[in-house]
């Protein structure tokens, strides 16, 4: 909300500076956004009359203006389409510097002599774009200064209020903060009621009665709608944010901005027989003031006649009963829709209104009467007329009365951590408009009707320390129950999970947890994903079932710009839609691509294969211990040849392999790529170690060489041998495997290191010999193997 | 001592001189001292000579050997260290090359703040709590304090689902989550991806957020204020750093503020990063609202306590100056590796 610091101080006028006070009412909550000048700095510039203007003689768009400024009739050159004889506006008068340190001098156009300039208000720095020249009123005194005449040293200040502070999005709200901060005078404007001069009445009937508790109406008639609104109340509407709209609509606004209870005015020759607030029949069409039709949901509040309905109760009035030209009568609705009533329903059509603003967080239910002879007074004021008496309803729900609210000494300084005097306490609380009755341990505090945020012990316990000042409260350390907690061995610490794969060059990437269903479903299309209803765009549309979807895009992101080499890693969930609900799984993945190394100098490079990122999986994977295995089995998104199950003690907990060259040229990316995505809990999981006694015996290796057939794994081999072994048998390391040239076609060499070791006595030659052979038979009968001499 | 003598040890001397490694300077050795060298066979005419020149001849000959074998020793000594010169120079490196071997990746900047974050409040015995991203209204909202209708709602652009399950928008439903499967007294902090439907160069859909609870017998808003002021001041690893506790709103907590630091760019003059005010919105926090402690049955009579939430993408810029939120997201390696 943005309002005149000049029309503030009209009601609330403390002795401080305005940026004192823009300091002194954020830190009390109402946070300000802005404190700009309502104009730029300038001088010299007056209130002028164009007395009679001709064409330049030699320029289309150029006039020669004869101007009256106060004194005497002087010559202007003026390029302005408005400019019209009678038109007052502003005048540079020569001598005077306009913003930007701009120096009006006696100057000659296309040779015809000016004496000054005309100005828009662009040039003043009122607005940020104009179309002409700044009309003024036309009873504005000529020669007048225009800093006078518009009170231009002013303010606009700009607050930002949180959604509790509604009692604030007025004048008289922020004067009454502003009044109690400073412990200064409330000074409201001078108001009267207005006696009905005539009988006329509408019959006002009220179908909701919880959604308007309270609905005030009157009849004015014989307005003058084309009143001009005096000077004053159009600046202050300005400087408010709202543009001027003839007397009717100006009135009702500047009542919402001086008190803060939104009114609406329906031109009454329009309106059909009895006014009858009630809830809309679902689908009803409403043709709104904006000239847009909405269809009403049933939970929408309606004001309707015999035959019509008029408005979106507190959103926006309808177009068929609107204010116009032509208008000669006024009905004037003040009323008092609830929060709940309003809440939610115009967003939901698209709409927000400075009524909606205020009603979905709240009026002061006691305000509909004073608005309404306050807009009375001031309509009467400007554009004439007569006014019935006012029409009030009330309903059943209708209560200003408030529930006091028990306030414990002991609980402020409980919550706080501070003792504030009784005598603070009273008088903050009071100051605050608030009724304070002594009672058991503390008061009995009653908040007035414009706070109706105020509903707790705690709220007053707020309102107790924003006056007194957060600031003013010493900064401790708390003290609390102490004690050592569980911290389990059996969980690996995501500090050292990351640590690894840095060690290992992996960058950690942060990617959206929405992505393009596209690649959700090239890279887990057995995987179900769940869809955001309201999407920010089609490739982020879904809820990720793989962190491959995301990461791959930056793996492409950066390979098209020139960053061949790519490790990334990164955790995070990954959501699976189930029958009976969504698996939200955390997981670890790695997409890696490029060189092994980094180029270099002493160390030669090549292309990264299936085995170095096996390799990173496992010294991640080591970190927690237990056994780990990977089994060839095929994928969808993974090359057949280079796809794995990663398992872990007997679990499988993820995937490892190749991007299936289809895939990858799907995805757009133009070289080799590797993916690994594990379940975050297992590899988390980590074994407590536990001791075995150590041989004092040396240990054997014996080295064997086989010959197999080239699809045979070698984990089937290494099976094979522990299967045949005996408890000597203490590591089995497989140092060459190699098929090609001198091992026939379909063949495969693998050489075996066998380490024995015996716990009771030096293995010799013989012990040896016999477990070896034990094994080599074993591997001859089980895989037809053949030992290789 | 004899003139063949003489000569003798002078021309080893020439021969030693001559030697130029160790393998000619041995030749020199065995020439003169070995078994068939010429000093040797002196010693062997010994035999020939009179009894009472022999004693005399033999001291003189012994006399020669020592002097060949001591010019011997010098000579190579002074050869082994030029040779091991010689190996030294040969296997010099130039090393300022760059070492061999694997880059080192670096953490995104957001989980190196929150790690960072994590570990001050580690020290106080706060213990990290996580819940889903995927949240119902109960927990993202109604159980906050938050009913449906609340203009507070209007305040967090939410993505829903078709079910009405949302896209958590804060962290705070790990506080419920938490306070519904444990007792009091609570110190977590919940650090996480959270979410909310904008975008703009100062909004991404997707940021995290660090929730902090801390709720006991004995724990008040001067508590909140020094535990929070001592948090920034660590983090931002500067003791003379400004805080201020503003009153706000959130819906789940009362009293609420908003914390505001001295700017870090411009130490509080007043600059671009600021809005010109010395001052930067960092966080929120408050004491927790009673209607929330009712919603997990937790006694508010006897455990009151505060919470706070902390946008870590917010911290990590102002902690490393980087300039446009959504570099966060881009995750470009020359980004990333500024982090290293």
């Amino acid at each position: 909300m943005k309002f005149s610091e000049q029309w503030l101080r009209e009601w609330a006028n403390p002795a401080i500076n305005v940026n004192d006070l823009a300091d002194q009412i954020t830190m009390a909550g109402l946070e300000v956004d802005s404190v700009v000048p309502v104009a730029g700095e300038f001088s010299g510039v007056i209130v002028a009359e164009i007395i009679s203007l001709e064409k330049h003689p030699d320029a289309d768009k150029l006039n020669v203006c004869q101007v009256n400024n106060g004194t005497e009739t002087i010559q202007i050159v003026c390029g302005a389409a408005n400019a019209r004889a009678g038109l007052k506006a502003p005048l540079a008068t020569i001598g005077a510097v306009l913003p930007g340190n701009f120096n009006i001098k006696k100057s000659k156009l296309r040779g015809v002599e000016s004496f000054g300039m005309l100005c828009a208000e662009t040039e003043l720095a009122m607005a940020e774009s104009s179309d002409g020249l700044m009309e003024l009123a036309s009873d504005a005194t000529v020669g007048m200064d225009i800093r006078d005449y518009l009170q231009l040293d002013d303010q606009i200040i700009e607050i930002e209020l949180t959604p509790n502070r509604s009692d604030c999005l007025s004048i008289q709200g922020v004067a009454r903060e502003v009044a109690t901060l400073n412990n200064c005078e409330l000074t409201p404007a001078d108001m009267n009621a207005q006696p009905a001069t005539i009988d006329d009445v509408i019959k006002v009937n009220i179908a909701a009665g919880d959604a308007c508790p309270h609905y005030l109406g009157r009849v004015i008639r014989n307005v003058n709608v084309t009143a001009e609104t005096p000077l004053w109340m159009q600046e202050k509407l300005r400087r408010s944010g709202f543009r001027s709209h003839g007397p009717v609509v100006d009135v009702t606004n500047y009542v919402l901005m001086e008190l803060g209870q939104p009114m609406h005015a329906f031109d009454l020759d329009k309106l059909n027989g009895d006014i009858t607030v009630r809830m809309a029949a679902a689908g009803e069409e409403v043709e709104l003031l904006d000239g847009k039709k909405v269809n009403a949901a049933a939970d929408t509040l309606l004001i309707t006649d015999a035959k019509n309905v008029l408005a979106l109760a507190g959103i926006m009035g309808g177009e068929w009963s609107s204010v116009t030209d032509d208008t000669r009568h006024v009905f004037f609705e003040s009323a008092y829709f609830t929060p709940d009533a309003i809440a939610g329903r115009a967003r939901r059509y698209g709409l927000h209104t400075d009524s909606s603003h205020r009603f979905e967080r709240g009026v002061d239910p006691a305000l509909q009467s004073q608005a309404i002879e306050r807009a009375t007074e001031l309509l009467l004021q400007i554009a004439g007329g007569e006014a019935g008496p006012v029409i009030e309803e009330t309903t059943s729900a209708y209560s200003i009365k408030r529930e006091a609210i028990h306030l414990r000494k002991a609980r402020i300084k409980r919550i706080l951590g501070i003792e504030l005097a009784d005598d603070e306490i009273e008088a903050i609380l009071t100051r605050l408009g608030m009724q304070v009755a002594a009672a058991a341990e503390g008061w009995l505090v009653t908040a007035p009707s414009f706070r109706f945020d105020i509903t707790i012990e705690s709220d007053l316990i707020e309102e107790l320390i924003r006056i007194h000042g957060y600031n003013n409260i010493p900064r401790v350390m708390p003290v609390y129950q102490s004690g050592l907690r569980e911290k389990t061995e059996k969980q690996l610490a995501m500090q050292n999970l990351r640590q690894n794969l840095l060690d290992h060059g992996y960058f950690e990437a942060v990617t959206y947890s929405f992505v393009d269903p596209e690649w959700c479903k090239a890279l887990a299309p057995d995987s179900k994903a769940i869809a955001l209803a309201n999407p920010m765009s089609s490739e982020m549309s879904v809820m990720r079932t793989t962190l491959w979807a995301g990461m791959l895009k930056v793996l492409q992101y950066n390979l098209n710009r020139q960053q061949s080499r790519v490790r990334l890693f990164e955790t995070g969930l990954r959501f699976i839609e189930q029958e009976s609900a969504t698996l939200q799984q955390p997981m670890l993945a790695g997409v890696a691509t490029g060189p092994l190394l980094s180029e270099q100098w002493a160390a030669d490079s090549r292309e990264i294969d299936f085995f170095d990122i096996k390799g990173d999986v496992e010294a991640l994977l080591a970190l927690g211990g237990g056994k780990i295995e990977c089994v060839a089995e095929k994928h969808p998104a993974l090359h057949p040849g280079q796809s794995a199950k990663v398992i872990k003690d007997g679990q499988a907990i993820g995937w490892i392999g190749a991007l299936h060259p289809e895939l990858q040229k799907t995805l757009d990316l133009s070289q080799k790529v590797y993916v690994f995505e594990l379940e975050l809990g297992s590899v988390c999981d980590k074994n407590v170690p536990k001791f075995n006694v150590l041989s004092k015996f040396p240990e054997v290796r014996r080295d064997i060489s086989l010959l197999v057939d080239q699809k045979l794994s070698v984990s089937a081999i290494k099976e094979c041998v522990v299967r045949a072994g005996s408890e000597v048998l203490k590591d089995i390391i497989v140092f060459d495997v190699y098929a090609g040239k001198g091992v026939s076609p379909g063949l495969k060499s693998v050489a075996l290191g066998l380490i024995l070791q015996d716990f009771s006595r030096t293995l010799i030659d013989d012990d040896v010999d016999q477990e070896i052979q034990k094994i080599v038979s074993s591997l001859e009968k089980e895989l037809n193997a053949t030992l290789r001499e | 001592m004899s003139e063949d003598l003489q000569e003798l040890i002078s021309k080893a001397q020439s021969a030693i001189d001559a030697a130029t490694d160790l393998q000619q300077l041995d030749q020199v050795r065995v020439d003169y001292l070995g078994k068939k060298g010429v000093i040797t066979a002196q010693l062997k005419t010994l035999g020939k000579l009179p009894a009472e020149q022999r004693k005399q001849a033999g001291q003189d000959i012994n006399e020669a050997k020592r002097s060949v074998q001591t010019a011997l020793e010098v000579r190579h000594a002074t050869l082994e260290e030029a040779r091991l010169k010689s190996i030294l120079e040969s296997e010099t490196v130039d090393v300022s090359l760059p070492g061999r071997g694997q880059d080192v990746g670096a953490l995104h900047p957001v989980t190196r703040t929150r790690e960072r974050i994590e570990e001050i409040f580690s020290q106080m015995g706060f213990e990290t709590a996580e819940g889903p991203e995927i949240e119902d209204d109960y927990h993202n909202f109604e159980a906050l304090n938050i009913p449906e209708q609340h203009p507070a709602r209007a305040m967090q652009d939410t993505f829903y689902f078709e079910d009405k399950r949302v896209l958590r928008t804060h962290t705070s439903p790990v506080q419920i989550r938490t306070m519904e499967n444990k007792q009091p007294p609570y110190r977590i902090i919940a650090p996480g991806r959270v979410y909310r439907c904008d975008s703009d160069v100062t909004h991404t859909p997707m940021f995290h957020q660090v929730e902090g609870l801390l709720i006991d017998e004995n724990i008040s808003f001067a508590d909140l204020m020094g535990t929070l002021d001592r948090f920034l001041k660590l983090f931002f690893e500067n003791e003379d750093l400004k805080t201020r506790f503003r009153p706000s709103y959130f819906p789940f907590t009362e009293p609420s503020s908003e914390v505001d630091i001295q700017c870090v760019m411009c130490h509080g003059e007043g600059c671009r990063i600021c809005g010109h005010t010395g001052w930067i919105e960092i966080l929120g926090c408050g004491m927790v609202h009673p209607n929330v402690l009712a919603h997990v049955k937790v006694d508010n009579e006897k455990f009151v306590g505060f919470a706070f939430g902390i946008g870590i993408e917010r911290m990590a810029m102002l902690r490393y100056g980087v300039n446009d939120l959504r570099l966060f997201f881009e995750n470009d390696l020359r980004f990333l590796k500024q982090f290293s």
